[in-house]
């Protein structure tokens, strides 16, 4: 029993991981006040970069790095389109979800012949996991052993490195002269400018963020949870991101446990597929799958709480002339 | 602002071409970025979609799922909603359509069932998005938020209903039992054929008529009706709405019906009009294409149609280039209609401003 709530809890780090990378992703961005539904596809967009890249450099941390270029690219083009043109925001995260869902395909037939996919990923083209100090020795240690050989250690680099972004998000956000611009930009975006900061600088530099860690997300799916891309493999995690980062209410801490929560679910799922659950019977999958979805729809209604989103989120901001 | 005016065919006309026009540049650009010549593709692309009888079918087939959901958004986008939410609502459709289907294709008439079928498939689509606009209108949680939400749900229960209802038994994949045939929705080839008209085989059925029907009836309902005014009003100016004494939150929730509605007909020509049976996966992503739709047809029905056309030629043209050059992927085709949603919606204003000036100063002078 606790040996199997131990492997819920291990796969729950790994498929969180990149719900958490998305969603803070979303945080920077969201909090400037630009809605972000394209984490979609900056995510897919990275996990085709990167899988390319590795797979012709032979290393994952170039294909991090393309990861972060491609994504930050997007990140770019819908800034270019809500903050300099005043676009829709949605519409433009609609449109990069689109154009990435179809290129990656386009690109990675072109480029590697074999159907949309890129090569399978070996040694140094993927991140691997690392084994912390003497794992080996006490694994057999009771309870202690089996959490810190098995649920703490053996993980790759970008799942420890999602967890330190959670605070260190905290603490750019909240901490900091940049964090403080940041929030008072998606809140009120007239007096960030009356004090004489650029609006558009400050929300150019949150949609930069926002890119470089979907970028991550999107490099953590096909060089470190898989072994290549695959098409549309991001299969709506952007999307749940964005679910948790309003259940976590544009909260980083919050963020982390709603993509924990969320995580879980789905590693619950897996592992539910077709066993009675004693006195209930068997518990559809589908029912497990579509919570995270309907908690948001229900704390969005107000039934569990209230969600308040950056008051100035989704408008583009222009400037008074007399 | 100066009292002249920027010419209507400058707005109507000219920036959304010149918007178009960049979006097929860039496409262009992503053909050279793969080795293709643009034009040969082009003309491949042309050929297949409307270079023989059963191509324009095939064109006109997917045109029909393109007008139905390019209606859903744009209806909405008139109130100043955003329905992401017609993938979900017409799989939701499609199941209305399939369920009425199988419950009465034994006993009814087709003369029967179709009209049944599809207000079935309206009505389960109108139910799907009944609750994203309650929780718009009346607990003010984003529509945008929870419509995509409702998509995921929908596929979860489409799967789950699937799996264990209405597979049909000793197969292994979910797929329900194929309707008799007086649950068919007669193919237009087969309509015409007595008449002695040769259309080519294709799977385009009545229900583009229906899609045709559903222009008029946007047309009707939202110029010609006072709750279209009010629907306007709503969009245009939302306080001004609440002063005229209009009541906001009963116009968002009907018009998210109606938009259902319109999704919720992808059904009829899905599960009716050609695969006969009920299936995972078979709105395709026509949910997303339609909001390409309303942007490119300007939210008027004969722009939708135009645009839902221009469409329909391309997943049809897409699927003929991929047959001719093997190296190119029918997903182009998305690559295209992602960037006509980031030129003609998200980068409108791109252009607008230097045009507009221009205008202006050449009026003023």
């Amino acid at each position: 029993m606790f040996e199997t709530l131990i492997l819920i809890l291990d796969a729950t780090l790994r498929v969180s991981t990149p719900l958490i990378l998305a969603a803070l992703a979303g945080l920077f961005s969201e909090r400037s006040g630009i809605v972000d539904i394209g984490l979609e596809g900056k995510m897919l967009g990275g996990a085709f970069a990167a899988a390319a890249a590795a797979a012709v450099f032979g290393s994952a941390w170039i294909g991090l790095a393309f990861a972060i270029l491609a994504s930050v690219g997007l990140a770019l083009i819908h800034g270019f389109a809500c903050i300099t043109h005043r676009g829709d925001h949605i519409v433009s995260g609609v449109a990069i979800n689109t154009i990435v869902a179809g290129l990656t395909v386009t690109l990675g037939l072109d480029w590697f012949s074999q159907g949309g996919q890129t090569p399978a990923l070996t040694g140094d083209a993927r991140f691997t996991s690392i084994v912390f100090p003497f794992a080996e020795q006490i694994a057999d240690v009771p309870v202690i052993g089996l959490i810190y050989s098995e649920l703490l250690s053996g993980h790759n680099i970008l799942v420890y490195m999602a967890f330190v972004f959670v605070p260190a998000t905290y603490w750019i956000v909240f901490k900091t002269r940049f964090g403080l611009r940041l929030r008072a930009v998606g809140e009120n975006p007239h007096a960030v400018d009356t004090a004489g900061i650029s609006v558009a600088l400050v929300r150019y530099r949150a949609v930069i963020i926002c890119g470089i860690l979907c970028g991550i997300a999107g490099a953590y799916l096909s060089t470190a949870h898989n072994a290549g891309f695959l098409k549309d493999m991001s299969a709506g995690k952007g999307y749940m991101a964005l679910a948790a980062l309003i259940f976590g209410k544009w909260r980083p801490v919050p963020v982390l446990f709603a993509c924990l929560l969320f995580g879980f679910l789905d590693a619950v799922a897996v592992r539910l597929q077709g066993v009675a659950l004693p006195g209930i019977g068997e518990v559809p999958v589908q029912a497990i799958e579509v919570l995270p979805y309907v908690l948001t729809v229900l704390l969005l209604a107000g039934f569990i709480g209230k969600a308040v989103g950056p008051k100035a989120i989704g408008k583009p901001y222009v400037k008074e002339r007399a | 602002m100066s009292q002249a005016k920027v010419p209507v065919w400058v707005n109507v006309g000219l920036i959304p071409l010149l918007n178009i026009l960049l979006a097929f540049f860039v496409s262009g650009l992503v053909f050279l970025a793969i080795g293709q010549n643009p034009l040969e593709a082009a003309g491949y692309l042309v050929y297949g979609a409307f270079g023989y009888d059963a191509g324009i079918g095939y064109t006109l087939y997917y045109a029909t799922n393109l007008i139905f959901t390019g209606l859903a958004v744009s209806i909405a986008f008139k109130a100043g909603l955003f329905n992401i939410g017609g993938e979900g609502q017409a799989y939701i459709g499609g199941l209305g359509v399939g369920l009425l289907c199988l419950w009465l294709d034994s006993s009814m008439p087709l003369i029967i069932i179709a009209p049944l079928a599809i207000i079935g498939g309206a009505v389960f689509g109108a139910a799907w998005a009944y609750i994203p606009a309650y929780l718009q209108a009346r607990r003010g949680s984003h529509i945008v938020i929870t419509t995509i939400m409702f998509n995921f749900i929908a596929s979860s229960l489409m799967v789950y209903l699937m799996v264990n209802w209405l597979k049909e038994k000793g197969m292994m994949s979910p797929i329900s039992r194929t309707f008799q045939e007086s649950a068919w929705l007669p193919y237009l080839h087969d309509v015409f054929s007595p008449l002695g008209l040769d259309i080519g085989n294709s799977p385009l059925n009545l229900a583009f008529i229906l899609a045709l029907l559903g222009c008029v009836v946007y047309w009707g309902l939202v110029w010609h009706t006072r709750w279209g005014y009010q629907l306007r009003t709503v969009g245009t100016n939302p306080t001004a709405a609440r002063y005229a004494g209009i009541d906001n939150a009963k116009v968002t929730i009907w018009v998210m019906l109606i938009s259902g509605a319109f999704a919720g007909l992808v059904g009829v020509n899905e599960i009716m009009g050609v695969n006969h049976n009920l299936l995972l996966n078979f709105t395709a992503g026509y949910g997303f294409a339609g909001i390409a739709v309303a942007l490119m047809g300007r939210n008027h029905p004969i722009g939708i149609i135009l645009a839902a056309i221009l469409f329909g030629a391309l997943y049809q043209g897409g699927a003929e280039l991929a047959f001719e050059i093997p190296s190119i992927t029918p997903e182009i085709v998305v690559v295209i209609q992602g960037l006509v949603i980031l030129f003609s919606g998200a980068l409108e204003n791109m252009f607008k401003g230097k045009i507009e000036g221009y205008f202006l100063r050449r009026a003023a002078a």
